[in-house]
Protein backbone atom coordinates (compact mmCIF):
# COMPACT_ATOMS: atom_id res chain seq x y z
CA UNK A 1 0.00 0.00 0.00
CA UNK A 2 1.53 3.57 -0.99
CA UNK A 3 1.80 5.89 2.28
CA UNK A 4 -0.62 8.42 1.77
CA UNK A 5 0.83 10.43 4.56
CA UNK A 6 4.46 10.95 4.36
CA UNK A 7 6.07 12.90 7.95
CA UNK A 8 9.94 12.74 7.51
CA UNK A 9 12.12 14.08 10.03
CA UNK A 10 10.02 16.35 12.02
CA UNK A 11 10.69 18.70 15.07
CA UNK A 12 8.95 20.79 17.49
CA UNK A 13 10.13 23.17 19.99
CA UNK A 14 8.15 25.71 21.20
CA UNK A 15 8.49 29.38 21.74
CA UNK A 16 8.61 28.49 25.52
CA UNK A 17 11.77 25.77 24.60
CA UNK A 18 9.72 22.91 25.27
CA UNK A 19 10.11 20.45 23.01
CA UNK A 20 7.50 18.04 22.14
CA UNK A 21 8.77 16.71 18.99
CA UNK A 22 12.03 15.01 18.04
CA UNK A 23 12.85 13.37 14.42
CA UNK A 24 9.88 11.99 14.21
CA UNK A 25 9.25 9.91 10.52
CA UNK A 26 6.66 8.41 9.81
CA UNK A 27 4.56 6.91 7.06
CA UNK A 28 0.63 5.96 6.78
CA UNK A 29 -1.04 4.12 4.33
CA UNK A 30 -3.84 4.56 2.11
CA UNK A 31 -6.96 3.37 3.47
CA UNK A 32 -5.86 1.67 6.98
CA UNK A 33 -6.90 3.25 9.94
CA UNK A 34 -3.88 4.03 12.21
CA UNK A 35 -3.80 4.11 15.73
CA UNK A 36 -1.52 6.83 17.59
CA UNK A 37 -0.89 5.81 21.60
CA UNK A 38 0.73 7.44 23.92
CA UNK A 39 0.53 9.07 27.14
CA UNK A 40 -0.82 12.50 27.93
CA UNK A 41 2.19 15.50 26.51
CA UNK A 42 3.47 12.43 24.57
CA UNK A 43 3.11 14.69 21.23
CA UNK A 44 0.10 13.33 19.81
CA UNK A 45 -1.88 16.31 19.07
CA UNK A 46 1.33 18.36 18.34
CA UNK A 47 1.87 15.89 15.30
CA UNK A 48 -1.34 15.63 14.01
CA UNK A 49 -1.33 19.91 14.09
CA UNK A 50 1.59 20.17 12.32
CA UNK A 51 0.22 17.66 9.53
CA UNK A 52 -3.13 19.42 9.66
CA UNK A 53 -1.14 22.53 9.37
CA UNK A 54 -2.39 24.43 12.29
CA UNK A 55 1.05 24.17 13.98
CA UNK A 56 4.15 24.29 12.28
CA UNK A 57 7.12 21.81 12.52
CA UNK A 58 10.69 23.39 13.42
CA UNK A 59 12.28 20.89 11.24
CA UNK A 60 11.51 18.44 8.83
CA UNK A 61 8.61 18.12 6.71
CA UNK A 62 5.30 16.43 6.01
CA UNK A 63 3.68 15.16 2.17
CA UNK A 64 0.49 14.67 2.42
CA UNK A 65 -1.51 12.67 -0.95
CA UNK A 66 1.31 13.70 -2.36
CA UNK A 67 1.58 17.62 -1.79
CA UNK A 68 4.08 18.87 0.25
CA UNK A 69 1.72 20.67 3.49
CA UNK A 70 3.71 23.90 3.37
CA UNK A 71 4.30 24.53 -0.61
CA UNK A 72 1.39 23.08 -1.31
CA UNK A 73 -0.84 23.64 1.41
CA UNK A 74 -3.92 23.98 -0.68
CA UNK A 75 -3.68 20.52 -2.29
CA UNK A 76 -2.65 18.62 0.78
CA UNK A 77 -4.95 20.20 3.41
CA UNK A 78 -7.69 19.63 0.81
CA UNK A 79 -7.23 15.95 1.56
CA UNK A 80 -7.64 15.97 5.89
CA UNK A 81 -10.63 16.54 7.21
CA UNK A 82 -9.61 17.01 10.99
CA UNK A 83 -11.65 16.12 14.11
CA UNK A 84 -10.54 17.60 17.38
CA UNK A 85 -10.14 16.52 20.61
CA UNK A 86 -12.25 19.50 22.29
CA UNK A 87 -16.09 20.27 21.52
CA UNK A 88 -15.12 23.59 19.60
CA UNK A 89 -18.12 24.80 17.80
CA UNK A 90 -19.99 27.79 17.46
CA UNK A 91 -22.57 27.08 19.67
CA UNK A 92 -25.41 29.74 18.10
CA UNK A 93 -25.35 28.69 14.65
CA UNK A 94 -27.55 25.77 13.46
CA UNK A 95 -26.00 22.26 12.69
CA UNK A 96 -27.23 22.44 8.83
CA UNK A 97 -25.18 26.12 8.80
CA UNK A 98 -21.80 24.83 10.37
CA UNK A 99 -21.57 21.62 8.14
CA UNK A 100 -22.20 23.66 5.07
CA UNK A 101 -19.76 26.64 6.18
CA UNK A 102 -17.17 23.69 6.89
CA UNK A 103 -17.59 22.43 3.36
CA UNK A 104 -17.27 25.91 2.07
CA UNK A 105 -14.54 27.11 3.63
CA UNK A 106 -12.50 23.70 1.73
CA UNK A 107 -13.72 25.13 -1.31
CA UNK A 108 -16.08 22.76 -2.20
CA UNK A 109 -19.57 24.03 -4.23
CA UNK A 110 -22.66 23.17 -2.06
CA UNK A 111 -23.97 20.12 -2.33
CA UNK A 112 -26.85 19.26 0.05
CA UNK A 113 -27.28 16.24 -0.61
CA UNK A 114 -24.21 15.00 0.57
CA UNK A 115 -24.19 17.25 3.46
CA UNK A 116 -28.04 15.44 4.20
CA UNK A 117 -26.23 11.75 3.52
CA UNK A 118 -23.36 12.76 6.23
CA UNK A 119 -26.11 13.92 8.91
CA UNK A 120 -27.76 11.02 8.37
CA UNK A 121 -25.51 8.58 9.05
CA UNK A 122 -24.00 10.06 11.66
CA UNK A 123 -27.78 10.47 13.48
CA UNK A 124 -27.92 14.30 13.39
CA UNK A 125 -30.51 14.82 10.39
CA UNK A 126 -33.74 15.43 12.50
CA UNK A 127 -31.09 17.83 14.35
CA UNK A 128 -30.08 19.63 11.16
CA UNK A 129 -32.18 23.14 12.62
CA UNK A 130 -30.97 22.91 16.28
CA UNK A 131 -28.62 25.27 17.49
CA UNK A 132 -25.42 23.42 18.20
CA UNK A 133 -25.83 24.50 22.16
CA UNK A 134 -28.86 22.62 22.37
CA UNK A 135 -27.10 19.31 21.72
CA UNK A 136 -25.84 16.80 24.09
CA UNK A 137 -22.08 16.03 24.35
CA UNK A 138 -22.14 12.94 21.82
CA UNK A 139 -24.04 15.03 19.61
CA UNK A 140 -21.25 17.92 19.36
CA UNK A 141 -18.79 14.93 18.78
CA UNK A 142 -20.86 13.30 15.62
CA UNK A 143 -21.17 17.06 14.59
CA UNK A 144 -17.52 17.84 14.45
CA UNK A 145 -17.04 14.41 12.35
CA UNK A 146 -20.21 15.84 10.02
CA UNK A 147 -18.01 19.09 9.40
CA UNK A 148 -14.74 17.33 9.28
CA UNK A 149 -16.63 15.03 6.19
CA UNK A 150 -18.24 18.18 4.76
CA UNK A 151 -15.30 18.11 2.08
CA UNK A 152 -14.55 14.51 1.58
CA UNK A 153 -11.44 14.50 2.44
CA UNK A 154 -9.32 10.76 1.98
CA UNK A 155 -7.65 11.50 5.26
CA UNK A 156 -9.53 11.81 8.78
CA UNK A 157 -8.32 12.51 11.78
CA UNK A 158 -9.67 12.01 14.41
CA UNK A 159 -8.10 13.07 17.99
CA UNK A 160 -9.87 11.18 21.06
CA UNK A 161 -12.95 10.55 19.24
CA UNK A 162 -14.34 9.05 21.72
CA UNK A 163 -13.36 10.72 24.75
CA UNK A 164 -15.70 11.56 27.13
CA UNK A 165 -18.19 9.36 25.59
CA UNK A 166 -20.41 6.81 26.98
CA UNK A 167 -20.16 3.19 26.25
CA UNK A 168 -23.04 3.31 23.80
CA UNK A 169 -22.21 5.81 21.93
CA UNK A 170 -18.34 4.88 21.74
CA UNK A 171 -19.97 1.80 20.07
CA UNK A 172 -21.80 3.71 18.22
CA UNK A 173 -18.26 5.59 17.22
CA UNK A 174 -17.09 2.75 16.11
CA UNK A 175 -19.76 1.51 13.62
CA UNK A 176 -19.13 5.11 12.17
CA UNK A 177 -15.21 4.73 11.64
CA UNK A 178 -15.75 1.32 10.12
CA UNK A 179 -18.43 2.66 7.79
CA UNK A 180 -15.53 5.34 6.70
CA UNK A 181 -13.11 2.81 6.29
CA UNK A 182 -15.42 1.10 3.95
CA UNK A 183 -15.72 4.27 1.65
CA UNK A 184 -11.97 4.26 1.38
CA UNK A 185 -11.05 6.71 4.06
CA UNK A 186 -7.90 6.25 5.57
CA UNK A 187 -8.18 7.07 9.40
CA UNK A 188 -5.75 8.30 11.81
CA UNK A 189 -6.87 8.16 15.98
CA UNK A 190 -5.55 9.20 19.12
CA UNK A 191 -7.04 7.74 22.11
CA UNK A 192 -6.82 6.67 25.30
CA UNK A 193 -8.78 3.76 25.37
CA UNK A 194 -6.26 1.14 24.10
CA UNK A 195 -9.21 -1.62 23.58
CA UNK A 196 -10.36 0.99 21.46
CA UNK A 197 -7.12 0.81 19.10
CA UNK A 198 -7.24 -3.07 19.76
CA UNK A 199 -10.51 -3.52 18.34
CA UNK A 200 -9.95 -1.10 15.07
CA UNK A 201 -6.90 -0.56 13.99
CA UNK A 202 -5.19 -1.87 11.37
CA UNK A 203 -1.79 -0.73 12.83
CA UNK A 204 -0.76 0.88 16.02
CA UNK A 205 2.00 3.57 16.56
CA UNK A 206 3.09 4.65 20.02
CA UNK A 207 4.77 7.74 20.81
CA UNK A 208 6.36 8.73 24.06
CA UNK A 209 8.05 12.08 24.59
CA UNK A 210 8.37 12.99 21.32
CA UNK A 211 9.36 10.22 19.33
CA UNK A 212 7.76 7.33 17.68
CA UNK A 213 9.47 3.97 19.74
CA UNK A 214 7.51 1.91 17.77
CA UNK A 215 4.99 0.98 14.52
CA UNK A 216 3.57 -2.24 13.81
CA UNK A 217 0.93 -3.86 12.36
CA UNK A 218 -1.66 -4.60 15.51
CA UNK A 219 -1.83 -8.42 15.07
CA UNK A 220 2.03 -8.78 14.98
CA UNK A 221 2.46 -6.61 17.65
CA UNK A 222 0.61 -8.54 19.73
CA UNK A 223 2.40 -11.93 18.70
CA UNK A 224 5.44 -10.57 19.17
CA UNK A 225 5.24 -8.85 22.71
CA UNK A 226 2.14 -10.90 23.65
CA UNK A 227 2.58 -13.38 26.40
CA UNK A 228 0.22 -16.06 27.05
CA UNK A 229 -0.37 -17.49 30.27
CA UNK A 230 -1.27 -20.66 31.13
CA UNK A 231 -3.58 -20.78 34.43
CA UNK A 232 -4.68 -24.25 35.70
CA UNK A 233 -7.58 -24.37 38.09
CA UNK A 234 -5.95 -27.13 40.98
CA UNK A 235 -8.60 -29.90 42.83
CA UNK A 236 -6.81 -29.48 45.64
CA UNK A 237 -4.82 -26.48 46.89
CA UNK A 238 -1.49 -26.27 47.69
CA UNK A 239 0.75 -24.41 49.88
CA UNK A 240 3.90 -24.75 48.16
CA UNK A 241 5.26 -25.25 44.97
CA UNK A 242 6.26 -29.02 44.71
CA UNK A 243 9.88 -29.57 44.36
CA UNK A 244 10.87 -30.85 40.65
CA UNK A 245 8.60 -27.46 39.29
CA UNK A 246 10.54 -24.79 40.29
CA UNK A 247 12.63 -24.87 36.69
CA UNK A 248 9.15 -23.60 35.02
CA UNK A 249 8.71 -20.14 36.80
CA UNK A 250 4.69 -21.10 38.09
CA UNK A 251 3.48 -18.70 40.25
CA UNK A 252 1.09 -19.82 42.65
CA UNK A 253 -2.28 -17.97 43.59
CA UNK A 254 -2.55 -16.73 47.36
CA UNK A 255 -5.29 -19.04 47.72
CA UNK A 256 -3.36 -22.03 46.21
CA UNK A 257 -5.96 -22.80 43.72
CA UNK A 258 -4.05 -21.85 40.66
CA UNK A 259 -1.35 -21.96 38.88
CA UNK A 260 -0.33 -19.85 36.27
CA UNK A 261 2.57 -20.24 33.47
CA UNK A 262 3.24 -17.54 31.22
CA UNK A 263 5.16 -18.41 28.16
CA UNK A 264 6.43 -16.48 24.85
CA UNK A 265 3.50 -17.41 22.11
CA UNK A 266 7.07 -16.18 19.32
CA UNK A 267 9.29 -18.86 21.40
CA UNK A 268 9.52 -22.39 18.90
CA UNK A 269 9.35 -24.30 22.34
CA UNK A 270 6.48 -22.97 25.06
CA UNK A 271 7.67 -25.42 27.44
CA UNK A 272 4.19 -26.36 28.11
CA UNK A 273 4.48 -30.22 27.19
CA UNK A 274 7.67 -30.08 29.65
CA UNK A 275 5.38 -28.71 32.39
CA UNK A 276 1.88 -30.60 32.28
CA UNK A 277 5.24 -33.62 32.38
CA UNK A 278 6.74 -32.01 35.77
CA UNK A 279 3.14 -31.89 36.77
CA UNK A 280 1.92 -35.36 36.25
CA UNK A 281 5.18 -36.62 38.10
CA UNK A 282 4.73 -34.04 40.93
CA UNK A 283 1.17 -36.05 41.31
CA UNK A 284 -0.42 -31.99 41.11
CA UNK A 285 -3.78 -32.85 39.12
CA UNK A 286 -5.99 -29.68 37.75
CA UNK A 287 -9.93 -29.40 36.78
CA UNK A 288 -9.63 -26.68 34.43
CA UNK A 289 -7.03 -24.97 32.26
CA UNK A 290 -7.22 -22.00 29.85
CA UNK A 291 -4.91 -19.73 28.59
CA UNK A 292 -4.98 -15.61 28.42
CA UNK A 293 -3.12 -13.30 25.69
CA UNK A 294 -1.91 -10.24 26.96
CA UNK A 295 -4.06 -7.15 25.88
CA UNK A 296 -2.83 -3.99 23.87
CA UNK A 297 -2.69 -2.47 27.15
CA UNK A 298 -0.93 -4.55 29.02
CA UNK A 299 1.88 -4.06 25.78
CA UNK A 300 1.17 -0.33 25.87
CA UNK A 301 1.94 -0.33 29.82
CA UNK A 302 4.98 -1.95 29.63
CA UNK A 303 6.58 0.21 26.77
CA UNK A 304 5.73 3.20 28.69
CA UNK A 305 7.31 1.61 31.88
CA UNK A 306 10.80 1.15 29.51
CA UNK A 307 11.00 4.46 28.40
CA UNK A 308 10.43 5.79 31.93
CA UNK A 309 13.41 3.18 33.06
CA UNK B 1 -7.64 31.93 -5.04
CA UNK B 2 -10.12 30.11 -2.79
CA UNK B 3 -13.41 32.29 -3.56
CA UNK B 4 -15.96 29.76 -1.99
CA UNK B 5 -14.12 30.00 0.96
CA UNK B 6 -14.15 33.58 1.37
CA UNK B 7 -17.37 33.71 0.49
CA UNK B 8 -18.30 30.95 3.27
CA UNK B 9 -16.38 33.33 6.06
CA UNK B 10 -17.96 36.30 4.39
CA UNK B 11 -21.36 34.64 4.98
CA UNK B 12 -20.30 33.17 8.33
CA UNK B 13 -19.77 36.63 9.67
CA UNK B 14 -23.25 38.43 8.23
CA UNK B 15 -24.95 35.85 9.46
CA UNK B 16 -23.91 36.14 13.50
CA UNK B 17 -24.53 40.01 12.35
CA UNK B 18 -28.31 38.91 11.28
CA UNK B 19 -28.48 36.74 14.63
CA UNK B 20 -27.56 39.47 16.75
CA UNK B 21 -29.86 42.03 14.76
CA UNK B 22 -30.86 44.01 18.29
CA UNK B 23 -27.26 44.62 19.30
CA UNK B 24 -25.34 44.96 15.93
CA UNK B 25 -27.66 46.59 14.06
CA UNK B 26 -30.01 48.89 16.18
CA UNK B 27 -28.65 49.93 18.95
CA UNK B 28 -25.28 51.93 16.95
CA UNK B 29 -28.17 53.23 14.88
CA UNK B 30 -30.69 54.30 18.34
CA UNK B 31 -27.43 55.78 19.79
CA UNK B 32 -25.96 57.56 16.76
CA UNK B 33 -29.43 59.33 16.12
CA UNK B 34 -29.91 60.22 20.03
CA UNK B 35 -27.15 62.68 19.04
CA UNK B 36 -29.21 63.90 16.11
CA UNK B 37 -31.42 64.54 18.50
CA UNK B 38 -29.73 66.32 21.65
CA UNK B 39 -27.26 68.07 19.67
CA UNK B 40 -29.11 69.02 16.55
CA UNK B 41 -32.64 69.65 17.68
CA UNK B 42 -31.93 70.74 20.71
CA UNK B 43 -28.54 72.07 21.35
CA UNK B 44 -28.06 73.00 17.90
CA UNK B 45 -30.87 75.14 17.13
CA UNK B 46 -28.56 77.74 19.82
CA UNK B 47 -25.59 77.09 18.25
CA UNK B 48 -24.99 79.68 14.79
CA UNK B 49 -24.15 78.27 11.52
CA UNK B 50 -20.90 76.64 11.19
CA UNK B 51 -19.08 77.96 8.25
CA UNK B 52 -22.03 78.04 6.32
CA UNK B 53 -23.68 74.76 7.62
CA UNK B 54 -26.61 74.50 10.47
CA UNK B 55 -24.40 72.83 13.61
CA UNK B 56 -27.48 69.72 13.13
CA UNK B 57 -25.99 68.85 9.20
CA UNK B 58 -22.27 70.02 10.45
CA UNK B 59 -21.94 67.04 13.13
CA UNK B 60 -23.99 64.43 10.82
CA UNK B 61 -20.65 63.46 8.62
CA UNK B 62 -18.57 63.15 12.14
CA UNK B 63 -20.99 60.97 13.72
CA UNK B 64 -21.05 58.89 10.86
CA UNK B 65 -17.63 58.37 11.38
CA UNK B 66 -17.37 58.30 15.00
CA UNK B 67 -19.78 55.12 14.13
CA UNK B 68 -18.25 53.51 11.47
CA UNK B 69 -14.70 53.73 13.67
CA UNK B 70 -15.96 52.11 16.00
CA UNK B 71 -18.34 49.31 14.91
CA UNK B 72 -15.47 48.43 12.02
CA UNK B 73 -12.82 48.05 15.03
CA UNK B 74 -15.52 46.34 17.14
CA UNK B 75 -16.92 44.03 14.50
CA UNK B 76 -13.64 42.99 13.06
CA UNK B 77 -11.95 42.37 16.30
CA UNK B 78 -14.14 40.26 17.67
CA UNK B 79 -14.95 38.01 14.53
CA UNK B 80 -11.82 36.86 14.51
CA UNK B 81 -11.27 37.05 18.53
CA UNK B 82 -14.20 34.75 18.93
CA UNK B 83 -13.22 31.87 17.21
CA UNK B 84 -10.00 32.24 18.76
CA UNK B 85 -11.44 32.27 22.15
CA UNK B 86 -13.57 29.05 21.39
CA UNK B 87 -10.89 27.14 19.52
CA UNK B 88 -12.84 27.35 16.54
CA UNK B 89 -10.30 28.74 14.28
CA UNK B 90 -8.78 25.48 14.12
CA UNK B 91 -10.93 24.99 11.31
CA UNK B 92 -9.91 28.00 9.43
CA UNK B 93 -6.17 27.26 10.46
CA UNK B 94 -6.41 23.95 9.03
CA UNK B 95 -8.65 24.88 5.80
CA UNK B 96 -6.76 25.12 2.22
CA UNK B 97 -7.41 28.55 2.72
CA UNK B 98 -5.02 31.29 2.65
CA UNK B 99 -4.36 34.63 4.74
CA UNK B 100 -5.17 36.89 2.32
CA UNK B 101 -8.29 34.86 2.15
CA UNK B 102 -9.04 35.22 5.88
CA UNK B 103 -8.48 38.69 5.93
CA UNK B 104 -10.83 38.92 2.66
CA UNK B 105 -13.83 37.29 4.30
CA UNK B 106 -13.64 38.92 7.72
CA UNK B 107 -12.21 42.21 7.10
CA UNK B 108 -14.71 41.85 4.03
CA UNK B 109 -17.73 41.48 6.42
CA UNK B 110 -16.67 43.98 8.87
CA UNK B 111 -16.48 46.82 6.62
CA UNK B 112 -20.00 46.08 4.64
CA UNK B 113 -21.46 46.07 8.26
CA UNK B 114 -19.94 49.42 8.61
CA UNK B 115 -20.68 51.07 5.70
CA UNK B 116 -24.04 49.78 6.00
CA UNK B 117 -24.60 51.10 9.11
CA UNK B 118 -23.43 53.92 7.79
CA UNK B 119 -25.77 54.81 5.35
CA UNK B 120 -28.67 53.96 7.37
CA UNK B 121 -27.47 56.22 10.15
CA UNK B 122 -27.02 58.91 6.94
CA UNK B 123 -30.85 57.91 5.71
CA UNK B 124 -32.17 58.41 9.48
CA UNK B 125 -30.47 61.57 9.81
CA UNK B 126 -31.78 63.09 6.35
CA UNK B 127 -35.89 62.64 8.70
CA UNK B 128 -34.16 65.32 11.44
CA UNK B 129 -32.10 67.59 9.90
CA UNK B 130 -31.14 68.59 6.28
CA UNK B 131 -28.23 66.91 4.58
CA UNK B 132 -26.55 67.48 1.63
CA UNK B 133 -24.11 65.71 -0.33
CA UNK B 134 -21.81 67.88 -2.94
CA UNK B 135 -19.80 64.66 -3.83
CA UNK B 136 -21.60 61.46 -3.77
CA UNK B 137 -18.67 59.27 -5.00
CA UNK B 138 -16.05 60.81 -2.37
CA UNK B 139 -18.77 60.34 0.38
CA UNK B 140 -18.85 56.50 -0.72
CA UNK B 141 -15.33 56.56 -1.27
CA UNK B 142 -14.49 57.71 2.36
CA UNK B 143 -16.80 55.78 3.65
CA UNK B 144 -15.71 52.73 2.21
CA UNK B 145 -11.82 53.09 2.50
CA UNK B 146 -12.18 54.32 6.35
CA UNK B 147 -14.45 51.41 6.98
CA UNK B 148 -11.88 48.76 5.18
CA UNK B 149 -8.79 50.40 7.08
CA UNK B 150 -10.42 50.30 10.34
CA UNK B 151 -11.96 47.02 9.99
CA UNK B 152 -8.26 45.83 9.29
CA UNK B 153 -7.25 47.87 12.43
CA UNK B 154 -9.72 45.62 14.45
CA UNK B 155 -8.39 42.03 12.58
CA UNK B 156 -5.58 42.88 14.03
CA UNK B 157 -6.55 44.02 17.65
CA UNK B 158 -8.37 40.80 17.36
CA UNK B 159 -5.42 39.21 16.82
CA UNK B 160 -3.64 40.32 19.32
CA UNK B 161 -5.68 40.55 22.51
CA UNK B 162 -5.34 37.71 24.97
CA UNK B 163 -9.09 38.60 26.58
CA UNK B 164 -11.68 40.32 25.97
CA UNK B 165 -10.72 43.19 27.95
CA UNK B 166 -8.11 43.67 25.99
CA UNK B 167 -10.59 43.35 22.85
CA UNK B 168 -12.38 46.81 24.31
CA UNK B 169 -9.01 48.52 25.03
CA UNK B 170 -8.24 50.08 21.73
CA UNK B 171 -12.01 51.13 21.03
CA UNK B 172 -12.02 52.51 24.42
CA UNK B 173 -8.77 54.40 25.29
CA UNK B 174 -7.86 55.42 21.67
CA UNK B 175 -10.60 55.73 19.01
CA UNK B 176 -13.69 56.93 21.48
CA UNK B 177 -11.43 60.39 22.68
CA UNK B 178 -9.52 60.53 19.56
CA UNK B 179 -13.12 60.60 17.53
CA UNK B 180 -14.29 62.91 20.05
CA UNK B 181 -11.34 65.22 19.64
CA UNK B 182 -10.97 64.83 15.56
CA UNK B 183 -13.40 67.79 15.04
CA UNK B 184 -16.89 65.92 15.27
CA UNK B 185 -18.42 68.22 17.12
CA UNK B 186 -16.71 71.50 15.92
CA UNK B 187 -14.63 73.10 13.33
CA UNK B 188 -10.85 73.13 13.87
CA UNK B 189 -11.19 77.12 13.26
CA UNK B 190 -13.22 77.25 16.34
CA UNK B 191 -10.20 76.37 18.69
CA UNK B 192 -7.40 78.41 19.63
CA UNK B 193 -4.40 78.69 17.70
CA UNK B 194 -2.20 75.78 20.29
CA UNK B 195 -5.44 73.32 20.33
CA UNK B 196 -5.67 73.34 16.33
CA UNK B 197 -2.01 72.16 16.29
CA UNK B 198 -2.51 69.85 18.87
CA UNK B 199 -5.42 68.50 17.50
CA UNK B 200 -3.68 68.04 14.04
CA UNK B 201 -1.69 65.55 15.11
CA UNK B 202 -5.14 63.19 15.38
CA UNK B 203 -5.20 61.15 12.40
CA UNK B 204 -8.86 61.24 12.99
CA UNK B 205 -9.13 64.93 12.12
CA UNK B 206 -8.40 63.79 8.24
CA UNK B 207 -11.33 60.99 8.20
CA UNK B 208 -13.98 63.24 9.55
CA UNK B 209 -12.77 66.08 7.73
CA UNK B 210 -12.81 64.65 4.06
CA UNK B 211 -15.53 62.91 4.91
CA UNK B 212 -17.51 66.44 5.55
CA UNK B 213 -15.83 67.74 2.96
CA UNK B 214 -17.80 65.43 0.69
CA UNK B 215 -20.95 66.75 2.03
CA UNK B 216 -20.47 70.74 2.57
CA UNK B 217 -17.04 71.28 0.29
CA UNK B 218 -16.11 72.64 3.80
CA UNK B 219 -13.02 71.07 5.35
CA UNK B 220 -10.36 71.74 7.85
CA UNK B 221 -7.19 70.24 6.17
CA UNK B 222 -7.31 69.61 2.68
CA UNK B 223 -8.93 66.67 1.13
CA UNK B 224 -5.78 65.52 -0.68
CA UNK B 225 -4.59 65.30 2.67
CA UNK B 226 -7.53 63.87 3.95
CA UNK B 227 -7.50 61.21 1.09
CA UNK B 228 -3.66 60.17 1.65
CA UNK B 229 -3.80 59.90 5.42
CA UNK B 230 -6.63 57.35 4.73
CA UNK B 231 -4.54 55.38 2.25
CA UNK B 232 -1.58 55.29 4.62
CA UNK B 233 -3.61 54.36 7.43
CA UNK B 234 -5.25 51.37 4.89
CA UNK B 235 -1.74 50.33 4.21
CA UNK B 236 0.11 50.39 7.44
CA UNK B 237 -2.77 48.06 8.72
CA UNK B 238 -2.57 45.80 5.61
CA UNK B 239 1.48 45.66 6.33
CA UNK B 240 0.84 44.72 9.53
CA UNK B 241 -1.66 41.73 9.07
CA UNK B 242 0.85 41.02 6.49
CA UNK B 243 3.79 40.31 8.92
CA UNK B 244 1.27 39.01 11.31
CA UNK B 245 0.07 35.77 8.85
CA UNK B 246 4.28 35.64 7.72
CA UNK B 247 5.16 35.45 11.30
CA UNK B 248 2.24 33.55 12.29
CA UNK B 249 2.39 35.65 15.24
CA UNK B 250 -0.78 34.75 17.77
CA UNK B 251 -2.37 32.30 14.94
CA UNK B 252 0.35 29.36 14.60
CA UNK B 253 2.57 28.25 17.71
Amino acid sequence: MPAIISVIDVSKTYASGFTALHGVDLDINEGEIFALLGPNGAGKTTLINIICGIVNASFGSVSVAGHDNVTEFRAARSAIGLVPQELTLDMFESVWATVNFSRGLFGKPKNHAYVEKILRQLSLWDKKDSRILSLSGGMKRRLLIAKALAHEPRILFLDEPTAGVDVELRRGMWDVISGMRADGVTIILTTHYIEEAELMADRVGVILKGGIVLVERKDELMRKLGRKMLVLDLQSPLVTLPAGLDAHNLVLSPDGKHLTYTFDTKSERTGITALLNDLRSAGVTFSDLRTEESSLEDIFVDLVKKAAQ
Amino acid sequence: MNIVAVRALFAFEMSRWRRTLMQSVISPVLSTSLYFVVFGAAIGSRISEVEGVSYGAFIVPGLIMMLILAQSTANASFGIYFPRFTGTIYEILSAPVSALEIVLGYVGAAATKSVILGLIVLVTASFFVEVRIAHPFWMLAFLLLTSIAFSLLGFIVGLWAEGFEKLQLIPLLIITPLSFLGGTFYSLNMLPPFWKTVTLLNPIVYLISGFRWSFYEISDVSVGVSLLMTLVFLLVCLAVIWLIFKTGYRLKA
